[in-house]
């Protein structure tokens, strides 16, 4: 059965923005189009930027990646600020209700010494690498060319300073401030950090944006992510450790969504041009190794003897993944 | 069975110190000054970054939680607003002139705050202030998006939104003034955005920009527009805390950025007030039912709000801008002054224009006692005698712009109403005009920057602003019709009188067939 209430209509001189007619044609446009396609200034800048006398405000020219169009770059879970945040908001009301479980039930003390132990020197230090993920995100947005790539890059910067937070808490309540203390000092000086606070640093310094995208987002990411959320994770849980993943859950959520609309970008961005599909190769087949390098002593904390297996899995797995994606690598 | 005690419960505080704090560090394999090249460039001097509190204390999760909360409010109303006609709730379509403004002039405003915010957010060296920009840089496209989404439903139904909110303002000779103000902000450096834009902008102006168009909206029925107005409201707040913090910290970290500051706010408060000059307009003109006057805004907003603000910062030795002496006069002018010259360039403005009516007159009589019937009046009753002789007045030349704040050059001296006011520069054998000892000052002072600006009436006349392809030679060539289809005005629909226009006629057909059952 179906009720029908009458209202007066009013046909439409339009259903959408120019653009999005000359894009799409001339329908009903959703929230994501309507709030991301053509909305940064493209042509005509007023001054060249101080501190960057070359280019102009949003210039193509600040990477060796071109495109036709940047608006093919588009973001597959069509995440509008509106469409982020909610999204955000469900799944830190589930981190929430776990973190608070932990805490009310005590449930971190019943996590076997040695787990809790690896927890604390491997989840906590990787504060510091989130925050340089979140650095190098900012800086695509401020940087980067196209809002449909630059506006996903400010909500992943965002996430990444969420997940900071997110380790900062297993820290804390694995062993209260004195962790955060603990691991800051593992970063700054501890033996088994260096090589990965070197390759931070020297992301941090790195002036193509789309070349972050790749060092950052596909490549330490795509071996880093599961690293932590699934390999190290299902040690936690086989071995006395869930209420760690209930707490790194929100984390294992984010980097399946986020790989995906990196894919896309790297898919999109190989296809357009063999010089971009080179480019982009040489730049995983660098940041590969360099990764590799940097993540083996602390996969030899996570995993002792089995570390070379794992780091060898993660690496032909990201292999098979950045062939689907059509690299050359 | 006992339960080990708890260990204590951190504080709310001191939680978020542990959350942000500690996170950055000082780089070792790459050097500081390599990781944050725009730092120091603008001679701004920082002893302890430390000392920069991030205002909003906002942890991530807390931020996804409030905000979703507010986008799904937002939304539901929004959604409502479209399935119920909510359009023709609003006092006349006329109003919608403002909006269009609004969608054409500030919105794209938003966009490239949410990109500067994003770089301020990567450049300073300090966690606080990264923090704090990045979730104003979040907040800013919220904002750009949400006007989009809810002006969207105006565009189905009125002339003059279909371009959206980015084509025009690269183009359009009016917009070029809010334009020009942002980009001078974002090629400045961090130090400078954040005087530009942090403090001028979002604090000391504010209330003269953005809830002029809000209450507006509110006083004519525009629920799209005020309830994104009130969503923004707290975001807004934060933006004024962070804008307040940045200021202090820069003046306290070192005696030597004071005057480095002091020359930033004189620039920026008069490159702003310049801007307002829009708002002005609409405040007093565009508005059926009117807010208040634009000098009666001025003066509790800026002169007693503002008079505050600066007796606060006083004890760190900021002075009052000196154009303010100037701002004094013109409260009393900018508003006629702008609205006669969009009347005159009505066909080639994205908006329609009128002549106020004998009631709006004396209202404005009422208002602004010292000039209006003086100047002002006068000159509509002039053009009223024209228009209903058929002869409606079009200005068919363009007027010389200000190299600096890009208004046409149609202020009046500060002491003779009835003389225009041009300064004038020499710089590397040309000559340059401004509008203004302000703008004047301001160019003379980085005439290697000012120099640069795409003057749009130059622009026209070099030629440069037709659609790609267009041949200026071909027999029966109108360049003013070129000139009108680059910029996405449809002349006849988008432009001209609102009396006769395409909106004004449906309106009345509209609502009409909502309220009557004929």
């Amino acid at each position: 059965m179906q009720i029908d209430l009458r209202t007066v209509a009013i046909k439409p001189l339009r259903h959408t923005f120019d653009h999005l007619v000359e894009r799409f044609g001339d329908k009903s446009a959703s929230r994501y189009q309507e709030g991301s396609y053509n909305i940064q200034q493209e042509h005509i800048f007023h001054y060249r930027p101080t501190w960057d006398a070359d280019r102009v405000l949003f210039d193509k020219k600040r990477t060796k990646i071109q495109m036709k169009d940047w608006y093919a770059l588009k973001d597959p879970r069509q995440y509008y600020y509106g469409a982020y945040t909610i999204a955000r908001a469900r799944q830190q009301e589930a981190a929430e209700s776990s973190f608070e479980m932990i805490e009310d039930r005590g449930l971190a003390e019943l996590i076997p010494a040695e787990l809790k132990q690896i927890a604390l020197d491997v989840l906590v230090p990787m504060r510091h690498v989130e925050w340089g993920g979140n650095m190098g995100n900012s800086y695509i947005t401020a940087y980067g060319y196209g809002t449909v790539i630059t506006q996903p890059c400010l909500y992943h910067a965002m996430d990444h300073l969420g997940v900071a937070q997110y380790l900062t808490r297993i820290g804390l309540v694995l062993d209260g401030p004195d962790a955060l203390d603990a691991a800051k000092e593992a970063w700054m000086s501890g033996a088994a950090w260096q090589p990965m606070r070197h390759h931070v640093e020297n992301l941090l310094v790195l002036d193509d944006w789309f070349e972050i995208f790749v060092a950052q987002n596909l490549v330490l990411e795509g071996l880093l992510n599961p690293m932590l959320y699934d390999y190290l994770d299902a040690d936690f849980s086989a071995k006395g450790g869930t209420a760690i993943s209930m707490m790194t859950r929100f984390m294992a959520e984010w980097s399946a969504e986020t790989a995906k609309w990196i894919d896309a970008q790297i898919k999109t961005a190989a296809a357009e041009s063999p010089e971009n599909k080179e480019q982009l190769s040489a730049w995983v087949k660098h940041y590969r190794s360099a990764t590799r390098e940097a993540l083996a002593p602390i996969a030899q904390r996570a995993f002792g003897d089995k570390a070379d297996d794992v780091l060898a899995d993660l690496v032909s797995e990201f292999n098979a993944r950045c062939a689907k994606l059509g690299l050359a690598v | 069975m006992d339960m080990k005690a708890n260990k204590k419960k951190l504080g709310l505080k001191e939680k978020y110190a542990h959350m942000t704090r500690g996170l950055d560090w000082e780089t070792t394999y790459q050097p500081m000054d390599k990781v944050f090249p725009q730092a120091t460039f603008e001679g701004i001097k920082i002893h302890d970054w430390e000392k920069w509190e991030d205002p909003f204390r906002l942890t991530m999760d807390a931020y996804w939680k409030y905000q979703a909360e507010k986008e799904r409010k937002l939304y539901a109303v929004l959604d409502a607003f479209a399935q119920n006609n909510g359009h023709l709730g609003i006092t006349d379509a006329r109003y919608l002139n403002a909006v269009k403004l609004f969608l054409t002039g500030i919105s794209p405003l938003e966009y490239v705050a949410h990109r500067g915010f994003a770089a301020a957010g990567r450049n300073f060296p300090g966690v606080g202030p990264r923090v704090a920009c990045l979730m104003q840089s979040i907040d800013e496209i919220r904002h750009a998006q949400t006007q989009i989404h809810a002006l969207s439903n105006y565009n189905k139904f009125y002339e003059g939104f279909h371009a959206g909110a980015a084509h025009q303002i690269e183009r359009i000779w009016y917009l070029s003034v809010p334009k020009s103000f942002f980009d001078d902000a974002f090629s400045a450096g961090p130090f400078e955005w954040m005087i530009a834009i942090g403090f001028s902008f979002e604090y000391v102006l504010t209330n003269l920009l953005f809830v002029p168009f809000m209450s507006g909206a509110a006083y004519n029925g525009d629920m799209a527009t005020v309830t994104f107005g009130f969503s923004a409201q707290s975001d807004e707040a934060r933006h004024m805390t962070l804008g307040l913090e940045c200021i202090k910290f820069m003046l306290e970290q070192d005696p030597d950025n004071l005057p480095i500051v002091q020359k930033w706010i004189d620039k920026w408060a008069w490159r702003g007030i310049r801007v307002l000059t829009l708002v002005g307009m609409m405040m007093d003109y565009m508005l059926p039912k009117r807010v208040m006057s634009w000098k009666e805004a001025w003066e509790i907003y800026f002169e007693q709000n503002g008079g505050a603000l600066f007796n606060d910062l006083a004890k760190y030795g900021i002075k009052v801008p000196d154009c303010i002496t100037q701002c004094t006069v013109d409260k009393e002018h900018i508003s006629h002054q702008a609205w006669c010259t969009f009347y005159q360039y009505a066909h080639a403005s994205a908006f329609h224009t009128w002549l106020p009516n004998a009631e709006e007159m004396d209202w404005l009589s009422a208002k602004y006692p010292n000039t209006f019937d003086k100047y002002y009046r006068p000159r509509y009753e002039q053009w009223r005698e024209m228009a209903d002789k058929g002869e409606r007045f079009y200005n068919n030349t363009l007027p010389m712009l200000c190299q600096v704040c890009q208004i046409p050059m149609v202020f009046t001296e500060p002491d003779d109403p009835t003389k225009i006011c041009y300064r004038e520069s020499d710089y590397q054998g040309e000559k340059y005009h401004t509008c203004s000892d302000g703008c004047k000052h301001i160019f003379d002072d980085e005439p290697e920057k000012y120099i640069q600006a795409w003057l749009p009436v130059h622009q026209i006349y070099m030629g440069n602003c037709w659609p790609e392809g267009t041949d200026p030679t071909a027999e029966g060539f109108d360049p003013m019709a070129k000139v009108l289809e680059w910029y996405h005005i449809e002349n006849g629909k988008d432009n001209l009188d609102y009396e006769g226009s395409g909106d004004q006629a449906n309106f009345a057909a509209w609502r009409g067939a909502a309220t009557q059952n004929t």
